[in-house]
């Protein structure tokens, strides 16, 4: 267990170390400034290092204070597995969807002008703007039993308030944005004169789309699926209105917690927080390779 | 073989306002004009990537001005060939025979790429080619499918001037290899002079002359096609290399440039056919024959001297028609006139030979 908890410790130094040496490329007048450091220097990086504190101290200290043997029972518990494997699966499901019906809107933003794009432009962004259990309640008016999609599910035999479907679709609706955000610009970085090359090669527009677009922003795609993915995995405000039980992940740590207190609440929030990381890790290792992709 | 009938677009402020234009089967076509013509735009037009807002484009007798690009086989490179970095320069090649067996891919891609001397590249990574291998891959990529129609914008607008040359002559001589009938867009009148049987000459969207390329150089039809060519004295001929004969004060040539009765020595890289260019403030206009051996000395008869500003513009017939400018002062103090004899001296150096 302590390996464990070291090897999170040891990522976010990494991590941490990554960003430091992302600096070794500055010029000869910046490292000038680095050894003769003016007041803006100072003052800039004491304001910029509390704030960093701020962020990484509380992290670092709920993974010091979790008990092993807390992490041990919380892991060997099944009704943590089974919430975990929960958020896991529906955050993939929502991802899937997001994909299906994203990216096609997110290739037609960056590539059409239409009547209304700048409507449809800030209602993507909607979801960042309102509070999650306004979703919640939002979502419910729409797919509560006595509402449309609500019967339009139950007609196909999927409980949406109270179900796994429901969750899905609050798990959808808050982290889609980032989805089709990523995938636009990925899209809007691809030179559109490199399909109209395939258009001469005899491509029409879909096969040009699947041959020289998709394969072309791949990177775009994969790394705005895994901030969806990790978006969606630590939703929990508008989910806790939909669908509480099954709980997902963050519904048994706010469960755990008002129940039973900290003690408890706490070794599966450093499970939740261990598999963040990793996404977060896969998220990097994406974008470092090429820095075609910005991290929102 | 294509031909744009009425053809009206705007974008921006481009316009073409009925636009019409007939190319031959065969035919290399150059479309001259200044940046910001519509040139690419015109490209687009014929490939079906544009759709223009009233007009008609034929390709092979065949009404195409409904037809998407994919389904009007014409090959198009533009100006920073845009290769699919995500591909092999094989793969490149192969994007438009994606419709064939594979045993023919193959055999396609064999055929063109030794046709274009890329053998030994096809496996490699089209992000580490140099600018002139990219040319020659997108080239092989457009013309890989059997093209009726070949569109090139501004293929050399990216090379340096060194490979601009032999480019130059490896378009026309896959020209002839293949007889692809191509239309070749520049802003460089002596790039279009040397490629191209006919040329046109567009501005704001309009021709504003047309017909074989030598023709349009010497006559120009109106001012900003002359202008655009800037020099008056244009000659097309011949290249022959000679030794230059030893002696000391002449000037330095290495060539000779000869054109019907028209001899000039000049400086030259290779034999063969060749414009020579010389800019009327280069000729010096004299009663008496001057001292420099080595210059070329042309005797003639002033056919025409017409004022503009404080220069004067001289026509001289020396064999070949000859502009000069000279200062008015000169032409007072050395008494020219109409039907006067003169002689006409342009230095070896000042004589340009693409």
């Amino acid at each position: 267990m302590r390996i464990m908890i070291n090897t999170v410790v040891l990522s976010i130094i990494l991590i941490l170390l990554h960003r430091a040496f992302a600096t070794r490329r500055a010029s000869t007048t910046m490292r000038n400034q680095m050894r003769h450091p003016s007041l803006l220097t100072v003052i800039f990086s004491v304001l910029g290092a509390a704030i960093v504190l701020f962020l990484v101290a509380p992290i670092v200290k709920m993974m010091l204070a979790g008990s092993y043997e807390g992490l041990g029972e919380a892991l060997a518990s099944s009704e943590v597995r089974s919430s975990i494997a929960l958020t896991m699966i529906c955050a993939l499901l929502a991802t899937g969807t997001g994909m299906v019906l994203g990216v096609p809107l997110a290739y037609l933003l960056a590539r059409r002008t239409f009547f209304g794009k700048r409507i449809v432009e800030a209602v993507v962004d909607v979801p960042v703007v309102i509070p999650h259990p306004v979703v919640g309640i939002a979502l419910l008016l729409i797919f509560g039993r006595q509402f449309f999609g609500g019967q339009f599910f139950d007609r196909l035999g999927i409980t949406v308030v109270g179900g796994i479907a429901g969750i899905v679709l609050a798990m959808l609706f808050v982290s889609v944005p980032l989805l089709i955000n990523a995938a636009r610009d990925g899209f809007q970085r691809i030179d559109p004169r490199l399909e109209s090359v395939a258009r001469t090669l005899g491509y029409g527009p879909l096969r040009a789309f699947v041959g020289v677009s998709l394969p072309l922003s791949w990177r775009a795609l994969l790394s705005g699926a895994i901030m969806m993915w990790a978006r969606a995995i630590s939703e929990f405000g508008s989910i806790v209105i939909i669908t509480y039980n099954p709980k997902v992940a963050s519904v048994l740590i706010y469960d755990r917690f008002t129940s039973y207190g900290l003690t408890y609440a706490l070794p599966v929030a450093v499970v939740l927080v261990l598999i963040c990381l990793f996404a977060f890790a896969l998220l990097r290792g994406v974008n470092v390779r090429s820095d075609q992709v910005k991290v929102i | 073989m294509i031909r744009l009938v009425d053809v009206c677009f705007s974008v921006g402020a481009f316009e073409l306002r009925s636009f019409n234009l007939e190319i031959e089967r065969g035919e290399y076509f150059a479309i001259l004009g200044p940046t910001g013509a519509g040139k690419t735009r015109l490209l687009e037009i014929i490939a079906g990537l544009q759709r223009p807002s009233s007009g008609e484009v034929w390709i092979a007798d065949e009404n195409v001005t409904a037809l998407p690009p994919d389904r009007r086989r014409v090959g198009f490179m533009y100006q920073d060939y845009l290769l699919f970095p995500h591909l092999t320069v094989r793969k490149n090649i192969m994007f438009g025979l994606h419709d064939k067996t594979k045993k023919e891919r193959l055999r396609r891609v064999d055929e063109i790429s030794h046709l274009l001397g890329l053998d030994n590249l096809l496996d490699r990574h089209v992000t580490g080619l140099s600018g002139g291998e990219q040319q020659r891959v997108a080239l092989a990529r457009a013309l890989a499918p059997q093209p009726r129609v070949l569109l090139l914008d501004e293929p050399l607008s990216a090379l340096d001037p060194q490979n601009r040359r032999a480019v130059r002559r490896e378009l026309t001589d896959l020209h002839q290899k293949l007889g692809t009938t191509t239309i070749h867009v520049t802003h460089d009148f002596e790039e279009a002079l040397v490629v191209a049987d006919r040329l046109a000459v567009v501005n704001k969207g309009e021709i504003v002359q047309i017909g074989l390329a030598e023709d349009v150089v010497r006559k120009p039809q109106s001012a900003f096609v002359a202008d655009f060519f800037g020099v008056e004295n244009i000659f097309k001929g011949e290249i022959v290399l000679c030794d230059q004969s030893e002696s000391p004060g002449a000037e330095v040539y290495n060539a000779i440039f000869k054109s019907g009765a028209l001899r000039l020595s000049v400086i030259a890289e290779g034999e063969g056919p060749a414009y020579a260019a010389i800019r009327p403030e280069d000729v010096i206009v004299s009663r008496e024959l001057g001292h420099s051996s080595a210059m070329n000395n042309l005797r003639g008869k002033i056919v025409e001297i017409e004022t503009t500003g404080p220069l004067v513009r001289l026509t001289a017939d020396v064999g070949v028609r000859l502009v000069a400018l000279l200062t008015r002062q000169s032409l007072v103090s050395l008494k020219l006139d109409k039907d006067v004899d003169a002689y006409f001296s342009v230095k070896a150096s000042a004589i340009h030979i693409f």
